[in-house]
């Protein structure tokens, strides 16, 4: 591509020399390079921890909600999956903060335990593979609740689920790099628009 | 006047917000020798802290959704500090049936600093509405008069564009344009095909260096906030040259709550909150500019009433104040493009918004509505985001590697758009204050009354079939489902969603029917100017914020000379 790719580094560089040279910029050298040593932190911290403690669901609930985020986006030969991409932290830290996640999550994973201790006599995360799918393949579908009512709640807290756990996966560098999104970075000239493919 | 020796505390302008408006007027006023005064509701704004340019979602741990996921309702926790359609502590109630949405940001800047950057004339015809069509007013100043000042603006503030000659949508002093992204490509050819005009837009945003600031580095998110000021905001393009004159003095965390008048009925001084000591304080000055956005310009004069001169609040004889709000007539819809699904990877960013758009193409023509809309548009290869793939997962259902598969396909695939017409003016629309609420400052609120009327709907639904024939034309799928029945028809929004209220103290020839002359001056009191969208006689389909810094300019220059006449 004819166009040059340059580094944040670079660019703060170049505004401190805008800066520096009188111009009405705000910004001065010091603050600048500040701001990326405050970026490179958050880069850092930002990573997937080991030891997760979660902030409101239960430490079997934050099992369960790991397993269900690992099927809604699992690893394949791309890409890794939603677990690794910090998903579950994601979904656990905004459910601690909001009540109506507290009961469309919470709530829901309680119903699932329920439905699968009717059904199998076990709870969803001691349940065997093909039993998380059996249910997981009923909850995913709206048009199951049509044929079976005792369904609708489940295939509600899923939806939102799965919602969530998409915001988690592809908000992460993970996720970002599976869909092959290019950008946030600095251009001296925008290129427009690559030949289109015949 | 500015040769007068002050106490320190004796001001020559007292200018009531830091947005377009007051920002326009600091400059101007301040660069004219003017000592100003500025009180900003909100805190000072941290470019190099605050924006969060270049941030990935994942270097927060909300993602972008912010606490609680809270944030996605104001445009998520990326956007510019402070934007908000709810403040803590500082509401405004809706009177039964209607539904006004109020979004602002008390902040230095206001919502300058995470505003949509497009920077569109008004027509002349846009200023002769009555003359026009019988509906309305006409403006008490031509294009002609205006014409002067948006060159200055744009100017000074950098705007892109092409000269087109569109009588709708007229050319200003551009920088050039930004190359088309794919998606705007392939849309300008469909509208070829339909007849409809589509050029590149006009934001404020650099594509070469000017006045000292530097060109846009295409990271797409101008709405973050622009570390560079490579884009417009008021707080880093207006303010810093009226500082560095010496003669501006910002005052933040201030609230306006009053504007006194002396026995004459001359504005003398401003009441303020100060928010920060929570307790009451005043400001004298020898002129006021009061541009706090239009409503809360208007809720300022409307509270401003205890003299006895003014019992129905300050400049208010004619019982204007607070009628004639309008905002843009707003319908949005998506298309979904098979053939984009073959694009390669490649850098779609560009500027933080279209460079390409509709301006309104039917004026040749007699339409089932009066006025016109544009059409803005975008999609394609955007940086991820929290909601993205909600509309894929109500339609495909499922889990597991084949949602991967979906999402990989579908990425970039989708284009948005977004209708913004002209509302009409209507009895029962305005706002007034409640009789029984006041804020946390204990200043009464705003009430709102608002209703669509059927031109609006029309307009809408005339946007929506084009949105469709655009997308079909392109060979997409046109994936948004309107009916003309519900709280909503054809998908319009509610009042004040698209954040262009304006009207609320609007100037004209009659003093029996407006509030301001053509120079932004209460007719009724000769030292007190409005200079936010307030003044607006109509609404056109264009954004306000480049009329209202035109306006604005215009409206100091005039102070200027007056002062220096000794009449102010």
């Amino acid at each position: 591509m004819a166009n040059e790719s340059i580094s944040r580094r670079d660019i703060l560089r170049t505004l401190a020399v805008g800066a520096a040279a009188g111009s009405v910029l705000r910004v001065i050298p010091a603050e600048a390079a500040e701001y990326v040593h405050q970026m490179v932190h958050k880069e850092k911290s930002a990573s997937p921890a080991g030891n997760y403690t979660p902030k409101y669901f239960s430490a079997a609930q934050y099992a369960a909600l790991l397993a269900l985020c690992d099927m809604i986006i699992p690893k394949d030969e791309k890409s890794g999956g939603a677990v690794e991409a910090g998903a579950p932290e994601f979904i656990d830290l905004l459910t601690s903060e909001n009540d109506k996640f507290q009961l469309r999550l919470g709530g829901g994973l309680f119903w699932l335990d329920g439905y699968c201790t009717d059904h199998y006599g076990k709870v969803f995360l001691e349940c065997t593979p093909e039993q998380k799918k059996e249910v997981l393949d009923l909850i995913a579908f709206r048009k199951n609740a049509k044929q079976d009512p005792s369904l609708s709640q489940g295939v509600s807290f899923f939806a939102f689920l799965r919602n969530m756990t998409c915001d988690g996966y592809y908000t992460s560098k993970t996720g970002i790099a599976d869909l092959g999104y290019i950008g946030n970075t600095s251009l001296r000239e925008f290129p427009g628009c690559p030949p289109l493919p015949e | 006047m500015s040769q007068v020796i002050r106490s320190p505390k004796q001001h020559d302008v007292c200018i009531i917000g830091s947005g377009a408006g007051g920002g326009a007027a600091a400059k101007v006023l301040t660069e004219g020798g003017l000592n100003c005064v500025m009180l900003e509701a909100g805190p000072d704004v941290h470019p190099e802290k605050d924006f969060k340019m270049f941030m990935w979602p994942y270097e927060s741990p909300h993602r972008g959704a912010g606490v609680g996921g809270h944030a996605h309702e104001n445009f998520g926790e990326f956007l510019a500090p402070n934007g908000a359609w709810h403040i803590e502590g500082e509401p405004y109630t809706s009177a039964p049936g209607s539904d006004f949405q109020w979004f602002r940001s008390r902040i230095v800047g206001g919502r300058t600093n995470h505003w949509g950057r497009i920077a569109l004339r008004f027509a002349p015809i846009d200023f002769k509405s009555k003359t026009r069509d019988g509906l309305g007013d006409d403006w008490p100043i031509t294009y002609d008069d205006l014409a002067p000042y948006y060159d200055k603006v744009e100017s000074y503030i950098g705007v892109f564009g092409t000269k087109e000659n569109v009588p709708s949508a007229p050319d200003g002093v551009f920088l050039p344009p930004p190359k088309p992204r794919c998606t705007e490509l392939a849309v300008k050819k469909a509208c070829d095909k339909l007849g409809i005009i589509c050029i590149p837009s006009r934001l404020a945003i650099l594509t070469k260096s000017i006045n000292g600031r530097l060109p846009c580095h295409y990271c797409g998110q101008c709405g973050r906030g622009c570390i560079t000021a490579s884009n417009f905001s008021s707080s880093q393009v207006f303010l810093p040259p009226a500082m560095k004159t010496g003669k501006l003095t910002l005052i933040t965390n201030a609230m306006a709550r009053e504007i006194l008048v002396d026995k004459d009925g001359k504005a003398t001084a401003v009441s303020y909150i100060d928010k920060t000591t929570r307790s009451e304080k005043r400001i004298n000055a020898r002129a006021i500019v009061v541009a706090a956005s239009a409503c809360e310009s208007a809720r300022l004069l409307l509270n401003s009433k205890s003299s006895s001169l003014f019992p129905t609040g300050l400049a208010n004889a004619s019982g204007t104040v607070g009628k004639y709000l309008t905002d843009s007539v707003g319908s949005n819809g998506y298309g979904y493009f098979p053939q984009l699904e073959k694009m390669p990877p490649h850098n779609h960013d560009g500027v933080g918004g279209m460079h390409m758009y509709m301006p309104w193409w039917k004026f040749d023509r007699k339409n089932d509505f009066p006025r016109g809309y544009h059409i803005e548009f975008g999609g394609g290869r955007e940086m991820p985001g929290v909601g993205m793939f909600n509309a894929l997962n109500r339609e495909e259902e499922g889990y597991g590697v084949s949602l991967k598969q979906r999402a990989r396909k579908v990425y970039g695939c989708h284009i948005g758009f977004a209708g913004r017409g002209e509302m009409i003016p209507n009895p029962d629309t305005y706002c007034e204050i409640d009789p029984d609420v006041v804020d946390q400052w204990g200043i009464p609120v705003l009430r709102f009354h608002f209703k669509w009327s059927d031109y609006e709907l029309l307009q809408a639904k005339d946007m929506q079939e084009t949105f469709k024939a655009i997308v079909e034309t392109m060979g997409g799928e046109y994936k948004t489902r309107t009916s003309i029945h519900g709280e909503l028809p054809f998908g319009i929004e509610p009042g004040g969603r698209i954040i262009h209220e304006v009207g609320t103290a609007r100037m004209g020839a009659d003093p029996k029917t407006s509030v301001l002359n053509g120079f932004c001056q209460a007719h009724d009191v000769k030292n007190l100017f409005v200079t936010d969208g307030a003044p607006l006689v109509t609404n056109p389909d264009k954004n306000p914020t480049l009329t209202i810094m035109a306006l604005s300019w215009r409206a100091s220059e005039y102070l200027l000379d007056e002062a220096r006449k000794g009449n102010i």
